[in-house]
């Protein structure tokens, strides 16, 4: 499997902390891989590195073997990389099918081909992909006013509705309720076999992770403490160090 | 019993916009001024309403749209009509290239940011034109005189301007059923995300400015000639009347919702001239109690406290 991206001794400081230090990771083409570690570990600040949020201050960033370290956010996504949030973003006042109908890829097109309404194909195709996430029977509701866990699975359909080549997921099983996990774990799954989206995953839940990852990274103070399949990580000694203490 | 649709309104409004000006002849000025009063409430809303850029300085487009047409036609040599029609569209192309410019330089800021830039952008282009002798600097401009018969010059420019509103409604409309109108939307509710999805969010802002810069253009090269005269801070650039009154009407009748600006705009100009009317002397004052109550009663303005309440009936 080739490296689909590439992070290559990044560095990011906010004044004087060190968010990232030297952090290198691969992810390959259609693996799930996985990134731990504590709070305050920097793994979302690295997610704004990657996407161009953050200007990193050392290192550089490959996607599909081209360099994206200097690119601004929107350019980053229309390449295929995506992200969601850990807090969830969606479009409130919009309906979840308009939040669907202009997350589609020829929304990302010139003002031109923005001038005509939305195309059947593109609303059966998010009518389906609602359906995928069981939010179907919210289609007409305003996203705002969806609960949290229904707009982390509203994001996530967005995100797919865009056809990513990768997709970043910050946290995507916080705040949902835990008797729908393992049904967010399968679709997490289904996306990424089906329909060809490979996946890099922050997640504080281990049970999820350790099901979910091929392989798995774990940060720590902002460096890269460990790297593995899931169970060379889980039986590292270093990561329960960071996550527990030292005894 | 069937539904009211928008056509059954629009229908209605266009019998109105018609056959108003020739069963009240007397009141044909207002009924102009009626219809400038949408164009503004309408290209207001494309920003503020729609897209969440509160801008304070549209007026500046209009301003432009009003010595652009004083000047063409001071200069051109041309009759009437057709200096008036070159006029017009010399300014609809400026104040297009200026909102591109302008847009270009300030749509990257956000929220309250870009309001009081905009705001800063209407002032000190009334400054500009009060010093600029070319265009009479603080003495104005007057427009040439129009040729027609007595009273129609009343009905000439109660009808452009009632066609100009109409066509403002119509391509807005359309445009608001697009993914056009969906991203305005998105930008609104969240920028970072839009950008993260890979919109082009920056033409799309421009595009939407250019547009309201495009029909306040024409209103203020129409407006101009109807009032006869234009002063560079009280008719142009009036930043404190028609700039605030912009504003005013979409939050009164519904920010981002057909209907709202329009009805905004109706029910501000109508509660004006009765204030003018029965309250002279004190006109002022109640249009500023005006602007507190619809700030305190209708934050969501009439559009969004009808849905609230008929929200409420059906649960």
């Amino acid at each position: 499997m080739s490296a689909l991206l590439e992070v290559r001794d990044v560095t990011r400081r906010f004044g004087g902390v060190v968010a990232n230090k030297d952090v290198s990771l691969t992810v390959r083409q259609g693996e799930i891989a996985g990134l731990i570690g504590p709070n305050g570990s920097g793994k979302t600040t690295l997610f704004g590195c990657i996407t161009g949020t953050h200007a990193v201050d050392g290192g550089d960033i490959l996607f599909e073997g081209r360099s994206i370290a200097h690119l601004r956010p929107a350019p980053i996504a229309r390449l295929g990389l995506l992200r969601t949030w850990q807090q969830t973003r969606v479009y409130g006042e919009m309906t979840c099918a308009e939040n669907m109908a202009i997350s589609a890829r020829e929304a990302q097109g010139g003002l031109l081909s923005l001038l005509g309404s939305v195309p059947a194909s593109t609303r059966t195709r998010a009518g389906d992909l609602l359906a995928f996430v069981g939010l179907h029977e919210k289609r007409a509701d305003k996203a705002g006013s969806l609960s949290f866990g229904q707009q982390k699975l509203l994001e996530f359909a967005m995100a797919l509705m865009n056809e990513p080549k990768l997709l970043l997921l910050d946290e995507p099983t916080a705040g949902i309720n835990p008797t729908l996990i393992n049904g967010l774990i399968d679709r997490l799954r289904r996306a990424n076999a089906e329909l060809g989206v490979t996946l890099l995953v922050i997640e504080h839940n281990m049970r999820v992770i350790m099901n979910l990852a091929h392989r798995i990274t774990c940060l720590a103070h902002g460096e890269v403490l460990a790297e593995g399949s899931p169970d060379e990580v889980r039986a590292d000694a270093r990561v329960l160090d960071a996550y527990l203490g030292v005894a | 019993m069937s539904r009211i649709t928008d056509w059954h309104i629009m229908g209605a409004l266009a019998l109105a916009g018609i056959a108003g000006p020739l069963l009240l002849p007397g009141l044909a000025t207002q009924i102009a001024f009626l219809w400038l009063m949408v164009v503004f409430a309408l290209t207001w809303d494309m920003l503020g309403g729609r897209m969440g850029y509160n801008s304070f300085g549209n007026i500046v487009f209009f301003g432009i749209g009003c010595y652009a047409a004083a000047v063409v036609q001071r200069d051109a040599g041309l009759p009437y009509f057709e200096g008036l029609a070159l006029g017009l569209l010399v300014g609809a192309a400026a104040a297009v290239l200026a909102a591109i410019v302008f847009g270009a330089a300030m749509l990257g800021i956000r929220g309250h940011y870009f309001a009081i830039g905009t705001l800063g952008l209407g002032i000190a282009a009334g400054e500009i034109a009060a010093g600029w002798d070319y265009v009479g600097a603080g003495s104005g401009m007057a427009l040439p005189l129009y040729p027609g018969e007595l009273g129609s010059r009343e009905l000439f420019f109660c009808y452009s301007l009632f066609a100009l509103a109409a066509l403002c409604f119509l391509v807005f409309r359309w445009l608001y059923g697009t993914r056009f109108g969906l991203a305005l939307n998105a930008i609104r509710d969240d920028h970072d995300k839009a950008d993260a999805m890979g919109l082009r969010t920056t033409p799309i802002k421009i595009f939407a400015w250019s547009l309201s810069a495009f029909f306040l253009a024409l209103s203020g090269g129409l407006a101009a000639n109807m009032i006869g005269f234009i002063d560079p801070r009280d008719v142009a650039f009036a930043g404190a009347t028609f700039g605030v009154w912009m504003v005013l009407m979409a939050i009164l009748g519904g920010k981002g919702t057909l209907w709202g600006p329009v009805l905004g705009a109706f029910v501000f100009h109508i509660t004006q001239e009765l204030f003018w009317t029965y309250l002279l002397g004190w006109q002022r004052v109640a249009l500023g109690l005006l602007i507190v109550v619809i700030v305190v009663f209708f934050p969501q303005g009439i559009m969004g406290w009808w849905a609230a309440r008929r929200a409420r009936a059906v649960s």
